[in-house]
C-alpha cells in the first residue's frame, strides 16, 4: 500500500513534537498573556487605546483579545515564521530531503504533509495563547461580562464563545503568513533567509498599511485582516469585516502555496 | 515479495545522459548498463561527475539530455513508481539527528508504505545497529550513519541497491564488514551499483565497472576484461640486481624492466614471469621477492584518469 498525505503529515507532526524549539514557540505564546497580567499588576489604568482594553480590569475574558492585538503586530508572525520558514529548508540543508525523495511518497504528498503540519502548529500556537490568556485573565480579573466595541454588554458565556470564534478568525491571516513562509522555505532552500524573509514580509505589510493612505490598500492588505475578529465584537456582528478577513487571507495563502508546490514538484536536489 | 513482472528488466540503463551547470558540462553523454545480479563499480576521481550521474539515476536531478530507465521505468517522469524495487543513497546518508535510529527507520518506512516497517528489526540486525537503535542519530559516528544508510535502504527490500561511497568514514574493520554485507546482499540476488574510491575493495567485489573522467565514461566493462586489457607489473628483488636487470632485458616477453629504488619493476604475463624465475635461478641468483606490483584495476584507473597513453586502447 502506498503512503498518503496523511502519512507524511503524521510524521511531520512527530518531527515537530521531537524538537525542543517547537515547545519554545508554544511556550512563548502561552507566556505572553501571563506577562501581560504581571505588567498590568505593576501599573494602574489602561490599556485604553487597544480594542476591548477598557474591559481588562473588569473581566479576564478580555485578556486573550487584548493580547491578540499586540501579537498581531509582530510576535505571532515571528513564531509562525520560525516553523514555516524552516520546515522545508532545514531538510535541504540537512540532506534529508534527498533521502525522502527516494522513497515511495510523492513530492506533493510530502509538501502537503509539511504544509498541514505548519498550519497545525500555527493553530496550536493561537490555542495556547487563547487558553493561557483565558486562564490567566480569569484568575486575575474573574469570569465577568464584557462591553463590546459598540458599547453593548455581552454575558460572560457569550463573550467566551466569541473569544473562541475570534481566535479562529485571527488564525486565517496567520495561516496565510505561514503559507508565505513555506513558499520562501521551498524557494530559498535556506532556513534563515526564509524566516527573515517572512518577517520582512509581515513588517512590510504593517508599514504599507500605516504609511499608504489609500483606503482599498488599507482594507485589503493581509495585515489588516488580523483585526477582522473585531467584527464579532460589534452589535450587530459585522459579518462583512469577518468574511473579508477570511477571503483576503485565503487569497494571500493560496498564491504562495501554488508557487511553493510548483517549485517543489520540479526542483532538482543538488549540492 | 519481489515483483515477477519486472524480473527480466534491466536494472539500470542510462543513455547519453547530459547535465550542465551553466557552461560547465558535469556529465557528458554517459551510457551505463547494469545487468541483474551485477555488483557494478562506478569509479572516478573527485569532481568527475559520479554523484551527479547517480543523482540523475535516482530522479533527484533532471537530465538536460538523454534517458534513464530503472527496470524499464523513467525516474524523471514516473516517480515514485520508477523507484519501486530501488533503494540507496547519494553522498552521505542523512537522518534527523533529534530522532533515534529506530524512529528514523520508522519514518522512512512509513514513507515507503507496504511492509517496510516489518523489516526494520532485520535491517538493524544486519547492519549491527540493534543495540544503538534507541540512541539519537545526532550521537552516531560517521560509520554508524553509513550503516544506518544501508539499513534504511534495505527496509525497501530492493532489487537494485545504489550506494555512493558506502565505506566513507568506516575504519578497516568497518570496511571489511561493509564489503561482506554487500557480497552477502549480492548473493541473495540483489543488483548493486556502488561508487567508491577504494579501488582494491572494488576489484575484490565488483563484477563490472565503469570509470568516469571529466563527466565522460572512459571505460565500461567486465572486470575480467580489465585484467585482460592491462599487462600485469611485477616487482623483483634478487641477490644481484645488476645481473638480474640484464637477464630481464634479455628475457623474451618482458617489457619495461627498470630499476625503481632497490627493486626491478617489469611488465610481463604470468608465463613469462615463471620462465624468468627459472632463468634467474639457473644463472645462480637468489630470488628474495618476485610479486605482482599492484592491482590491475588501480593501474587502469590511473591510466585512464591521469595518464593519456592507454586511454584509447582501454576505452575501445
Amino acid at each position: 500500500m502506498r503512503p498518503t498525505s496523511l502519512t507524511a503529515y503524521r510524521w511531520e507532526v512527530r518531527k515537530l513534537l521531537a524538537e525542543k524549539r517547537s515547545y519554545i514557540g508554544i511556550g512563548a505564546a502561552a507566556l505572553l498573556p501571563t506577562l501581560f497580567v504581571i505588567v498590568m499588576g505593576l501599573q494602574t489604568g489602561g490599556p485604553y487605546d487597544v480594542p476591548l482594553g477598557h474591559n481588562l480590569r473588569h473581566s479576564g475574558i478580555a485578556l486573550s483579545l487584548v493580547v491578540l492585538t499586540f501579537a498581531s503586530r509582530f510576535g505571532a508572525q515571528l513564531v509562525t515564521a520560525l516553523v514555516a520558514g524552516d520546515i522545508v529548508a532545514t531538510e535541504d540543508a540537512g540532506g534529508t530531503l534527498k533521502m525522502v525523495f527516494t522513497r515511495s511518497a510523492t513530492r506533493s504528498q510530502i509538501l502537503t504533509g509539511k504544509t498541514l503540519a505548519a498550519f497545525t502548529y500555527t493553530l496550536v500556537l493561537i490555542a495556547a495563547l487563547g487558553v493561557a490568556g483565558l486562564i490567566g485573565g480569569v484568575i486575575a480579573w474573574g469570569f465577568q461580562p464584557i462591553v463590546d466595541l459598540s458599547g453593548a454588554t455581552l454575558s460572560a458565556p457569550h463573550a467566551l464563545a466569541l473569544l473562541v470564534a475570534a481566535l479562529a478568525v485571527f488564525g486565517a491571516p496567520l495561516l496565510a503568513t505561514a503559507a508565505f513562509g513555506i513558499f520562501l522555505s521551498v524557494a530559498t532552500r535556506n532556513s534563515a533567509a526564509a524566516i527573515v524573509g517572512t518577517l520582512v514580509y509581515s513588517l512590510a505589510q504593517e508599514a504599507i498599511g500605516g504609511l499608504v493612505h489609500v483606503h482599498w490598500i488599507q482594507t485589503y492588505i493581509l495585515s489588516a485582516q488580523f483585526d477582522a475578529w473585531h467584527g464579532l465584537f460589534r452589535t450587530p456582528v459585522d459579518w462583512a469585516e469577518i468574511t473579508r478577513g477570511l477571503w483576503v487571507s485565503l487569497i494571500f495563502a493560496i498564491a504562495p502555496l501554488v508557487a511553493a508546490f510548483w517549485l517543489f514538484l520540479r526542483r532538482d536536489v543538488a549540492n | 515479495m519481489r515483483d515477477p513482472a519486472h524480473a527480466g528488466e534491466v536494472p539500470v540503463e542510462a543513455r547519453a545522459l547530459v547535465k550542465r551547470y551553466g557552461h560547465i558540462l558535469a556529465v557528458d553523454h554517459v551510457d551505463l548498463t547494469v545487468h541483474a545480479g551485477d555488483i557494478y563499480g562506478f569509479l572516478g576521481p573527485n569532481g568527475a561527475g559520479k554523484t551527479t550521474a547517480m543523482r540523475m539515476l535516482l530522479g533527484l536531478l533532471t537530465a538536460d539530455e538523454g534517458a534513464v530507465r530503472l527496470f524499464g521505468r523513467d525516474p524523471h517522469t514516473d516517480l515514485p513508481a520508477a523507484l519501486d524495487g530501488v533503494a540507496g543513497f547519494v553522498e552521505t546518508p542523512n537522518f534527523y539527528p533529534f530522532l533515534t535510529g529506530r524512529k528514523n527507520l520508522e519514518l522512512f518506512a512509513a514513507l515507503d508504505g507496504g511492509a517496510a516497517s516489518a523489516r526494520i528489526d532485520e535491517a538493524l540486525e544486519l547492519v549491527e545497529l540493534r543495540e544503538r537503535a534507541s540512541d539519537k542519530v545526532g550521537g552516531y559516528s560517521q560509520g554508524m550513519k553509513q550503516r544506518l544508510g544501508l539499513a534504511v535502504s534495505l527496509i525497501r527490500d530492493p532489487r537494485l541497491l545504489v550506494l555512493d561511497e558506502p565505506t566513507n568514514g568506516l575504519d578497516p574493520a568497518g570496511i571489511r564488514d561493509m564489503r561482506a554485507m554487500i557480497k552477502g546482499l549480492a548473493e541473495r540476488g540483489m543488483t548493486i551499483f556502488l561508487s567508491s574510491h577504494q579501488l582494491a575493495e572494488m576489484e575484490e567485489i565488483c563484477s563490472r565497472v565503469a570509470i568516469i573522467r571529466s563527466g565522460s565514461i572512459v571505460y565500461e566493462g567486465a572486470l575480467e576484461d580489465v585484467r585482460a586489457s592491462v599487462a600485469p607489473r611485477y616487482r623483483l628483488r634478487t641477490t644481484d640486481q645488476a645481473r638480474a636487470l640484464e637477464l630481464c632485458e634479455a628475457q623474451p616477453g618482458v617489457a619495461d624492466a627498470t630499476r625503481e629504488g632497490g627493486d626491478i619493476v617489469l611488465t610481463a604475463d604470468e608465463g613469462t614471469v615463471i620462465a624468468l624465475s627459472r632463468t634467474l635461478v639457473e644463472s645462480g641468483l637468489g630470488i628474495a621477492a618476485l610479486a605482482p606490483e599492484s592491482a590491475t584495476l588501480e593501474s587502469l584507473f590511473f591510466e585512464l584518469t591521469e595518464g593519456t597513453a592507454a586511454q584509447g586502447a582501454a576505452a575501445a
